[in-house]
């Protein structure tokens, strides 16, 4: 079941090219300014940076259609950009404004959105895999063809939730695409110190769910795994599991003083960041210049700083409407 | 849609359970019922028992033993568009999914600022009585009323549990089901033969000048015991079935209390931070002046349950306190 394919990049060209590095591009801008906007207590509560991370989200949810379906962790910032959040609704959210994608309920670990089918947004490690299987579930009762794209990170192959998951998964053969973002530690906790066998695709595998491993820090090699996966699953083959191999950059949240790790491991990461791997392929071939890289990364940066605007003009939530959203304002609401 | 049939006939909690649950999957296509046993098996207490022979094992489904994993399944099939009735066996076992409870189903809408409801439908069995012991006799709904974004019912009646469920389903947000597990062999008269019940108003079963006995699920049966042995005694006692324990009816409780100016509660969980603790506060804050006499209650005894059949009974409400100690607030002296 388990396989390591040598994947290869595509053949790409100019176009995607540049647009797969503008996605990644855009959300390092926005995670650099939300760690500035920390540092001057404008976002405050937990902040988990997806800097380094950047490939899977952006390989992954580039290889979904609009209406799969996709459930983060509380480190998603990445991937509510992705699957089509504007970065205005996710930085009010971070301000906690009404305009905010959650209207200021959620925050930084609870972005969401119906329209975008991006289902949380969730902050109980290990909690969201269930979910993902039942959404997943859903659409097969239903007989509709979608994808359930649910993220989880290498601490929560621990839970008893994951196994669980695993298992339901398998035996009823849903459509859930699961996205293990393993960078090594859980919180801070090292890989070898909380897994007894650190391949964490076998776990997987031993369901009876085909998975492999993939390099997470390079987008084509995401992207072309997930192609992949995503088309088993589409053609009712059940669910598929990818483990990505990748780094986060930052600490785990704004409070981490990184005692667990050494400098010179984050720096030799570094040499490996998504960014900088998939420009230097793009140069090479010359499907980029200088100008362009510049002109891509003006783009990302304009984006955000109108967020940012749009953030700070942003409105709180009257105090009066606290108590609202605790139970359906319609008797009717659909889910 | 044509008017329910009207009837009166006798039938047990079960298969009023079961009923409920039919008309549900022949009426919706999107219900379907989840849970450890509910299939070949016929359910643990037997109430789906030949639903899967009608329905089908996708919407008779039997999960592995994974509670944290088919209730967040559960409610990912909600957010999904499906109308799922999860069974959890018992609420000793719900232990294992309160997490996916707590932490998902009742914070989604809210954390989403309103945009993801959760219209699930989780059933179990609470209470003890049948010599379990003590990891298979907890009473502990007052865990779930604790939790805003839930709603929880305790139906006691058999047209409760007719009645129940397709309003808890027909509810956009997460419904908490709770049946005593010594109601499924009880028999009553149904009659509201298919019509769905509210699940947010309390129910006066009889009413009463002298003092009011609060309570919910199977104690419901031991109040009206103990109403019929204080007739005897010269006292009118009132009782009070609450229905549901989230969204509390306050109203009808102090209003009760308000009139006969004397409360016993009686809470088939522990008295340290029970339900019981909230009805007694609610009625120190809205009814003090009305008290005529302190407020009682009547609870579990606080030990584990044990599995001894004296020393079980002798932990768990009885008919005698509830008479004794409604007995001590009207006439002390007697």
């Amino acid at each position: 079941m388990s396989d390591k394919p040598a994947v290869r990049m595509e053949k790409i060209d100019r176009e995607r090219g540049h647009h797969l590095l503008h996605q990644m591009l855009r959300i390092r801008r926005m995670e650099e300014r939300c760690a500035d906007l920390y540092a001057q207590t404008k976002i405050r509560g937990f902040l988990h940076l997806y800097i380094g991370e950047e490939a899977v989200a952006v390989g992954v949810i580039d290889a979904l259609d609009d209406d799969d379906a996709v459930l983060g962790t509380y480190r998603e910032h990445g991937h509510a950009l992705m699957k089509g959040l504007s970065a205005k609704e996710i930085m009010a959210e971070m301000y906690g404004k009404v305009e905010g994608c959650s209207r200021g309920r959620g925050g930084s670990m609870h972005l969401f959105s119906k329209e975008r089918r991006f289902f949380g947004g969730h902050a109980i490690v290990g909690a969201g895999i269930p979910p993902t299987v039942g959404l997943a579930l859903a659409d097969k009762m239903q007989g509709r063809d979608r994808v359930t794209a649910g993220f989880m990170g290498d601490g929560s192959v621990a839970e008893g939730e994951f196994h669980e998951s695993m298992n339901l998964a398998a035996l009823w053969k849903v459509p859930a695409l699961f996205c293990c973002e393993n960078n090594f530690y859980a919180m801070g906790t090292a890989l070898d110190r909380h897994q007894s066998q650190p391949d964490l695709h076998l776990k997987a595998a031993s369901y009876g769910i085909p998975s492999m491993q993939v390099d997470g820090m390079d987008v084509l090699a995401v992207n072309h795994a997930t192609r992949r996966a995503v088309e088993a699953i589409r053609n009712g083959e059940g669910p598929y599991f990818i483990e990505f191999l990748t780094y986060r950059f930052r600490a785990h949240s704004m409070f981490d003083p990184e005692l667990y790790r050494d400098k010179s491991e984050v720096e030799k990461w570094k040499e490996r960041d998504p960014i900088k791997n998939l420009s230097t392929y793009l140069r090479k071939r010359d499907l980029l210049t200088d100008d362009e890289y510049d002109e891509l990364d003006k783009r990302a940066r304009d984006e955000i700083e109108e967020a940012v605007k749009f953030a700070e003009e942003g409105n709180w939530e009257p105090v009066e409407e606290l108590e609202r959203f605790v139970y359906s304002e319609r008797p009717d609401q659909e889910s | 849609m044509t008017p329910p049939e009207q009837s009166s006939k006798t039938v047990t909690y079960r298969e009023a359970l079961r009923e409920a649950h039919k008309e549900a999957l022949q009426r919706d296509d999107r219900v379907f019922l989840m849970g450890e046993d509910v299939g070949y098996y016929g359910g643990t207490f037997a109430v789906s028992k030949g639903l899967i022979e009608e329905f089908g094992e996708e919407r008779i489904r039997d999960t592995p033993l994974s509670e944290s994993g088919f209730v967040g399944a559960g409610i990912g099939t909600a957010l999904g568009g499906m109308r799922p009735i999860i069974e959890v066996m018992t609420v000793n076992f719900s232990m294992l999914a309160m997490d996916q409870v707590l932490n998902t189903a009742a914070t989604l809408l809210h954390m989403s600022g309103g945009q993801f409801n959760v219209p699930i439908v989780i059933r179990m069995a609470t209470g003890a009585g049948r010599q379990l012991g003590a990891q298979h006799s907890l009473s502990l709904e007052n865990w779930y009323a604790h939790i805003p974004g839930l709603k929880v019912v305790t139906p006691a009646t058999v047209d409760d549990a007719r009645g129940m469920l397709w309003t808890a389903l027909e509810d956009p947000d997460p419904v908490v089901i709770v049946e005593h597990a010594g109601l499924y062999n009880r028999e009553g008269e149904l009659t509201v033969d298919g019509e769905s019940v509210d699940i947010d108003r309390a129910r006066v079963h009889r009413s009463g000048e002298d003092v009011s006995l609060i309570t919910y699920g199977i104690n419901l049966f031991k109040c009206l015991d103990a109403a019929d042995a204080l007739k005897e005694r010269g006292i009118d006692a009132e009782v009070v079935d609450l229905r549901a324990l989230r969204p509390l009816d306050r109203e009808t409780f102090v209003d009760s209390v308000r009139k006969t100016g004397r409360a016993v509660i009686v809470d088939d969980g522990w008295k340290t931070g029970g339900i019981g603790a909230e009805l007694g506060m609610t009625l120190v804050e809205e009814a003090f002046y009305s008290l005529d006499a302190p407020i009682a209650r009547v609870c579990r005894a606080e030990v584990p349950m044990p599995y001894a059949a004296h020393m079980e009974q002798a932990a768990l409400p009885q008919v005698e306190q509830i008479v004794d100690s409604a007995q001590m607030l009207v006439k002390p002296n007697v």
